[in-house]
């Protein structure tokens, strides 16, 4: 624990620190407990005083056709999005990472570009360019949009980690006999699972999240969780969103915090004992 | 087949002592052959014009300096590295454009390189599952090889779970588990510390032996090339300085680079001032020696004595030429001492001397003496005189 700290003023230092913490923290957790609090709240005006404890909002979300199809809807969006920026993080920070070739800077920059273009640009960006070549707004389109949007962030991660896998590795397995394709897939892959496990459930949530972008690319008549919370609010501020927004701190937390714990001890299991690389 | 008497090996037995070992094995037929093999990075050439030429069941040491290029040869045998030109040939096939995957050669590394998330038996067994090896034969070799590098029941261990020179053991049963043509060992033992080392060395050359395997081993550590290798090949900036069996390397340095590289040999510069019969050489530092010339050199002919420090003997009996100086200093080794002794002139030398009676002290004058044939001369562009 912290040294006894004797004189009168230490105190008061360690008090006001303590109290601008708890602010902080009470700033940034507010708005959630809030929303959870309110969730289970029996009146039907989305606001406090509470009136009793309730579990209405969450059997009425259930029984709500338009939200389970928005939940559907997103989780499936997320899922694909996930599955396939992995794949595309995976082969690209490989080869970023593991081969030299020309225009390899700028085609790091440009993999992280959108990360850095503000995402209603990019969302309009998109749409002015699906209207130029005269295609429809699909699922589809709203996919590959996701895709666009978390695709940096995988590489990011993906290739930090790869970074750190010593090539010896797949030196070793090529000499043993290993097809290039083989050493990635029983050497080069397991290492990296971490990162993948880190960079899907990434991705997962920032497809489950998206509230701007998709406003812009959904097809007509398809509302993912965000938008659909957003066209719900347009009514009313329904105690039922409170149950909806619960539902997805549930999703978007929980998932990560899981997949956190799963991969750390991953890693420990992978990281005891590597030598340290001498220079020759 | 090609003769190239600078490279070509000893005829040593290929596989002294070691019982069940290949035998009828093809003298005529180099285990590893490069052919004027140059490497460059871009327009920096780390190799020009290597050629050598390996007998079967040999341990070769190259021998050099960082960036010497001996790294990058042995790379370029297992496929790691391209040449951009020459040959490489092993067992008689050219390999330069066989994929790496295919050649069939085995390689330690000096941070062992051991898949960290497969047991010790899955890292053994690998070679063996890309060679088709059928279940029951891969756990039976896989068992022989732990056995071989004294580690027998670790197969379900994980390398985090072993030392490091646990993991370099695990790593060398890997590489020769599948019998590979070519045992490449890349610095194996700078990863270990000083106990392990010897040991590992002991032990490396001990299984070579057992195996008949050809091994090239690449180190900057002069004794580990001394006391493993049958052939050493001492290198600097990307070309060969010598070849030869260690004792010859070590007793005969080829250039004053090898001299030096090896053990640190005494230089000292002087010109020829008598030459019938014996060589006399006047030394920069004032005094005159007698040397054993294998050929007659011409007066006045600058050239440099290469003594080791092992060859001088400290006090008044010993050997034909005296140098007297004063002790600079005194490294006190146990069984003999280091003394650092300045003859004048600005030079000063090294003597290894085993002591008897008492050990001269820093501020002292002592007497070394050396006989005429137990030193190398060097001609003026630092190339042994033959």
């Amino acid at each position: 624990m912290k040294p006894a700290r004797r004189k009168e003023e230490g105190r008061w230092a360690w008090r006001l620190t303590g109290f601008v913490t708890l602010c902080v923290y009470i700033f940034m957790f507010a708005p959630i407990a809030a929303t959870v609090i309110l969730s289970f709240n029996a009146s039907m005006f989305g606001g406090f005083p509470m009136t009793g404890f309730s579990l209405q909002w969450y059997g009425k979300l259930m029984a709500n056709e338009a939200v389970l199809a928005a939940f559907r809807t997103s989780l499936w969006i997320a899922l694909v999005t996930a599955a396939a920026t992995t794949a595309i993080g995976v082969v690209t920070s490989f080869a970023l990472v593991r081969f030299d070739f020309p225009g390899k800077q700028v085609l790091s920059t440009l993999v992280i570009l959108p990360a850095l273009v503000p995402e209603t640009i990019l969302g309009v960006g998109l749409l002015v360019l699906i209207k130029a070549v005269d295609q429809p707004r699909t699922l589809l389109l709203l996919v590959l949009g996701h895709i666009l949007l978390a695709v940096p962030y995988v590489v990011l991660i993906t290739q930090a980690r790869m970074v750190g896998i010593r090539r010896v590795y797949e030196e070793a397995a090529l000499s043993l006999g290993a097809s290039r394709f083989s050493s990635f897939r029983e050497i080069t892959l397991p290492l990296l699972i971490p990162a993948v496990v880190a960079g899907a459930l990434l991705a997962f949530t920032i497809s489950f999240d998206n509230t701007s972008a998709s406003l812009f690319w959904r097809p007509a008549g398809v509302e993912t969780m965000p938008t659909q919370i957003l066209s719900m609010l347009k009514i009313s501020i329904s105690p039922e969103i409170n149950a909806l927004g619960t539902v997805m701190i549930l999703v978007t937390v929980g998932i990560p915090l899981i997949g956190g714990v799963v991969m750390q001890s991953l890693t420990r299991l992978r990281r005891r004992g590597e030598p340290k690389e001498e220079a020759r | 087949m090609p003769d190239r008497s600078e490279a070509s090996l000893s005829p040593r037995p290929v596989s002294a002592g070691a019982p069940g070992t290949v035998p009828n094995m093809d003298a005529g037929q180099p285990a590893v052959e490069f052919r004027d093999i140059d490497i460059a990075y871009g327009k920096f050439v780390a190799v020009r014009d290597f050629s050598l030429s390996i007998r079967k069941g040999s341990f070769v040491t190259l021998l050099g300096p960082s960036g010497c290029g001996k790294t990058t040869i042995l790379r370029s045998i297992a496929g790691l590295v391209d040449i951009s030109g020459g040959q490489i040939m092993i067992d008689g096939r050219r390999v330069d454009d066989v994929p790496i995957y295919k050649r069939n050669i085995g390689l330690v590394f000096q941070s062992y390189a051991l898949f960290p998330h497969k047991s010790v038996f899955d890292n053994v067994a690998f070679g063996l599952k890309y060679r088709s090896v059928p279940k029951p034969e891969i756990a039976r070799r896989v068992g022989q090889a732990l056995d071989m590098v004294r580690l027998p029941g670790s197969e379900k261990k994980l390398p985090s779970q072993l030392s490091g020179g646990q993991q370099q053991r695990i790593a060398l049963a890997r590489a020769i588990v599948f019998e590979p043509q070519v045992l490449l060992l890349d610095e194996p033992l700078s990863a270990l510390d000083a106990n392990m080392r010897e040991e590992m060395r002991v032990e490396i050359k001990k299984i070579q032996k057992a195996t008949g395997i050809t091994a090239i081993f690449v180190t900057h550590d002069q004794e580990e090339a001394l006391s493993m290798s049958d052939r050493i090949v001492v290198m600097n900036g990307g070309s060969v300085e010598q070849i030869g069996a260690p004792e010859e390397v070590y007793e005969r340095p080829a250039t004053a680079f090898v001299a030096d590289f090896l053990g640190k040999a005494n230089m000292l510069a002087g010109t020829v001032s008598k030459s019938d019969g014996t060589t006399a050489v006047a030394l920069a530092a004032g005094q005159t020696v007698n040397v054993t010339s294998p050929r007659p050199l011409k007066p006045g002919s600058r050239v440099t004595v290469v003594v080791r420090p092992q060859k001088l003997s400290v006090g008044p009996a010993g050997g034909a030429n005296r140098l007297s100086g004063r002790v600079v200093s005194t490294s006190y080794l146990g069984g003999s001492a280091i003394y650092e002794i300045d003859i004048g002139g600005k030079t000063s030398i090294r003597a290894n001397a085993p002591i008897n009676g008492r050990i001269v002290r820093e501020g002292e004058t002592i007497e070394v003496g050396f006989d005429p044939s137990s030193c190398v001369l060097l001609d003026e562009n630092g190339q042994r005189i033959s």
